[in-house]
């Protein structure tokens, strides 16, 4: 070690040029500073990761996933059409914890939506009162904290509404306690029937309104009539296949929910876990929502109102056709952080014991197994795929929507 | 260069440092405080009270470990943990040992690597359920919802029992004792079920224990315990014989109040003499000095003791010795000798 150092003295006059000249550039010393960096975060996490697999060696636990075929042990509430009982392994298990989130986080993003942007063109209302009362509303749910609005809402439900048998009941049909809202549902393979003709129309709708469009806006173009393109597409993929598979589901047999012994049996039940972590995930990123709704249409210049309403366009038009489309370029963005929000909030599903992934494969799976390693990768990466998946399309989205540059 | 020398060593450093957790005994003496994984709170068993002081069966336990290695009871910092996290936190060092009532098992000592003391209360799983209901077996709760603990032996026990009876019931998972107890009073659930001796404290804090009633099945083995990480044969040993010295203590008639008269001077009781270090070497033997179960002792008495001032018949929680009675009185506690 010394005698290179000797030795690098002795020749250092002309080097130490190079080395100076090399420092004082400064494109080459940032790239430099940035290599270093670089390594020493490689080195960080591999100190990490060796420092992770030689602590689990020392306990003697191997890393391996093979737990996840083995039995799981436990029951789980909410199955969502599953074949899940306690011997089913902890495979099936993640599954349905899968499809909870999903189904939560799916619910959550269509209701926070709907909810955001009826807040955003309320914060904007000229009537005094709307406008406060959106405003009071934001501004509380925003500044407490999810976890304690879900807590709220599941105990609000649990210990108001009544126990089983004093349940209100809706025409003897539906029934609200405290375990639930049972409703009746198709019996069993009908409800399959009529998930596939619904999906089967609405595939069929989008079809048709493609070349609807398509066709509409050649008829503009060639003759100027114009047809409402919007109202017959919606009709076509969305209200006529809800009003089809409706007319299916009346002419076949349904399972009624009836009280038996301790709780209703038969037909389907929303918990109040679900409605406690939907409702509170929906109200909580609404008002956040609604705020960037809110600056999304405030972002579009008066102006372009305006100028709209000079060249004789209606109000209605106006709000669709120059408004909207501005304000979306502005809104999707946020948007998008929005709906990942919501997707990893329903983690907090655990605080309320509704069996989402969290709860499933990273709470009583990796409890009963001790494979904390193994389950917190897998938690980790599906939550990891289901925002990227988000991500996705809206970015798909955004990139439909944003201003095309000529 | 010298930046990437430096990382280097840093990693290395750290590598070593976290892997080197063998002496247990050495670190707790070094710190001069036992860190003990108890439950967030179970009354009758490990609660604070209104100024943060911890009492219990289980939080005796770990005051007796305390006082034989450091010489101190109080020289213990609780580490509240639920169900779910206990064994990571004690897996990773944040605790020493730990007085959970916790389940002794197979999977738990070979998989999940503990070493588990000997059984310090021998429990079953049992039902709790309004008396408002009128039911009088667990095979009449086809259908109920029954409130659960996640992380439980008491989870796995249920959808056997369950699945084995074939009848139906609805789990409604919850993380902690406490919040149990709001759903089941709440009216969320029909049934709360968990360890009946857990049954018993959790009905004690209830404003009518009387309207609830624990149905007659014990549905399963749960042998409770403390437990310490694998590997550390010389930890495991002391809390192993701090357990066992406790039991002894009751069985050979020492008590928290005469111990230190006993300890005075070898008497004609060689047991008694081993037990409080006026005879033999055992304490060197654990790397303790000869007072260790003397001072153990001293902190909170002998097991009989700790048992009937935390959950006995005159406590709320009004649990009877039954199976946890010493094996000369009918129970099957039994410990082994010191000798």
């Amino acid at each position: 070690m010394s005698e290179q150092t000797v030795d690098s003295y002795t020749a250092a006059a002309p080097q130490r040029n190079v080395v100076s000249r090399i420092w004082n550039d400064k494109q080459t010393r940032s790239v430099i500073v940035q290599i270093i960096a670089l390594i020493l975060l490689l080195l960080f996490f591999g100190s990490m990761v060796r420092n992770a697999i030689a602590n689990l060696e020392a306990l003697g636990k191997g890393f391996s996933f093979s737990f996840l075929s083995t039995a799981s042990n436990y029951d789980i509430n909410q199955k969502l059409g599953w074949e899940y009982d306690s011997r089913s392994p902890h495979i099936k298990a993640t599954l349905v914890g899968i499809s909870n989130t999903l189904l939560v986080a799916v619910s959550g993003i269509i209701l926070s939506t709907v909810l955001g942007f009826i807040l955003g063109v309320l914060r904007l209302s000229k009537n005094w009162l709307t406008n406060k009362l959106a405003h009071v509303y934001i501004e509380y749910v925003r500044n407490v904290p999810v976890l304690l609005h879900i807590l709220l809402v599941h105990g609000i439900l649990v210990h108001s509404l009544p126990a089983p048998r004093e349940s209100k009941d809706l025409a003897e049909t539906f029934f609200l306690n405290k375990r639930g809202l049972f409703l009746p549902t198709p019996e069993t393979p009908f409800l399959g029937y009529a998930i596939l003709l619904f999906f089967g129309l609405v595939l069929a709708g989008l079809v048709f309104s493609y070349f609807f469009k398509r066709w509409a806006q050649r008829i503009q173009d060639e003759t100027g009539v114009g047809y409402p393109v919007f109202w017959i597409n919606l009709f076509a993929y969305l209200v006529l296949p809800i009003l089809v598979t409706v007319g299916f589901l009346l002419f076949v047999g349904w399972e009624q929910p009836e009280l038996k012994g301790f709780n209703f049996r038969g037909g389907g039940v929303i918990r109040p876990e679900f409605m406690a972590l939907w409702l509170a995930l929906s109200f909580y990123t609404a008002a956040f929502i609604g705020e960037i709704v809110r600056a999304g249409i405030t972002a579009v210049s008066k102006g372009q109102t305006e100028a709209s309403l000079a060249l004789g366009i209606p109000r209605g038009k106006t709000l669709s056709l120059v408004v909207i489309p501005q304000a979306l370029r502005v809104i999707v963005p946020p948007l998008t952080s929005q709906y990942l929000n919501i997707t990893k909030n329903s983690s907090l599903a655990i605080a309320i014991g509704y069996m989402d992934i969290t709860a499933t494969i990273g709470g009583i799976s990796l409890n009963q197994t001790g494979r904390e390693m193994e389950c917190m990768i897998i938690v980790m990466a599906l939550y990891l795929t289901f925002s990227l998946l988000i991500s996705m399309f809206m970015n798909w989205y955004n990139s439909r929507i944003k201003l095309v540059e000529r | 260069m010298r930046s990437i020398k430096y990382a280097a060593a840093v990693a290395a450093l750290s590598a070593t440092a976290l892997s080197a957790q063998a002496a247990t005994l050495d670190d707790v003496k070094a710190r001069g405080e036992l860190n003990c994984v108890v439950s967030t709170g179970v009354a009758g068993f490990a609660f604070p009270d209104d100024s943060g002081k911890w009492s219990g069966f289980d939080v005796d336990f770990c005051r007796a470990v305390a006082a034989a290695v450091v010489g101190d009871g109080q020289k213990v910092k609780f580490v509240p943990t639920t169900g779910k996290t206990r064994f990571t936190v004690l897996n990773s060092g944040e605790g020493d040992i730990l007085f959970r009532n916790t389940t002794e098992t197979m999977s738990r000592d070979a998989d999940l690597k503990l070493s588990f003391l000997p059984v310090n209360y021998y429990d079953g799983q049992g039902f709790m359920v309004p008396t408002a209901l009128g039911v009088t077996s667990a095979k009449d709760l086809d259908g109920a919802s029954v409130c659960i603990q996640t992380g439980t032996t008491t989870e796995l026990n249920l959808a056997d029992f369950f699945r084995i009876n074939n009848i139906s019931y609805e789990p409604v998972p919850v993380e902690t004792n406490a919040e149990a107890q709001t759903n089941y009073l709440g009216g969320r659930c029909d049934v709360y079920t968990t360890d009946a001796s857990g049954l018993a404290s959790t009905r004690s804090t209830f404003e009518n224990p009387d309207e609830h009633a624990i149905l007659p099945e014990i549905i399963s083995k749960e042998p409770l315990g403390g437990a310490v990480r694998h590997g550390d044969d010389q930890w495991f040993d002391i809390g192993k014989w701090v357990v066992n010295a406790l039991i002894a203590a009751e069985e050979l008639g020492i008590t928290q109040a005469n111990a230190a008269e006993m300890a005075k001077e070898a008497g004609d009781n060689p047991s008694v003499n081993r037990l409080l270090g006026s005879e033999g070497e055992f304490g060197s033997m654990i790397g303790l000095d000869g007072q260790w179960a003397l001072r153990a002792i001293e902190a909170v008495g002998n097991y009989g003791e700790i048992f009937d001032r935390n959950i006995g018949p005159d406590t709320a929680i009004a649990l009877q010795r039954g199976l946890n009675a010493q094996w000369s009185d009918g129970g099957i506690l039994y410990a082994a000798p010191i000798r």
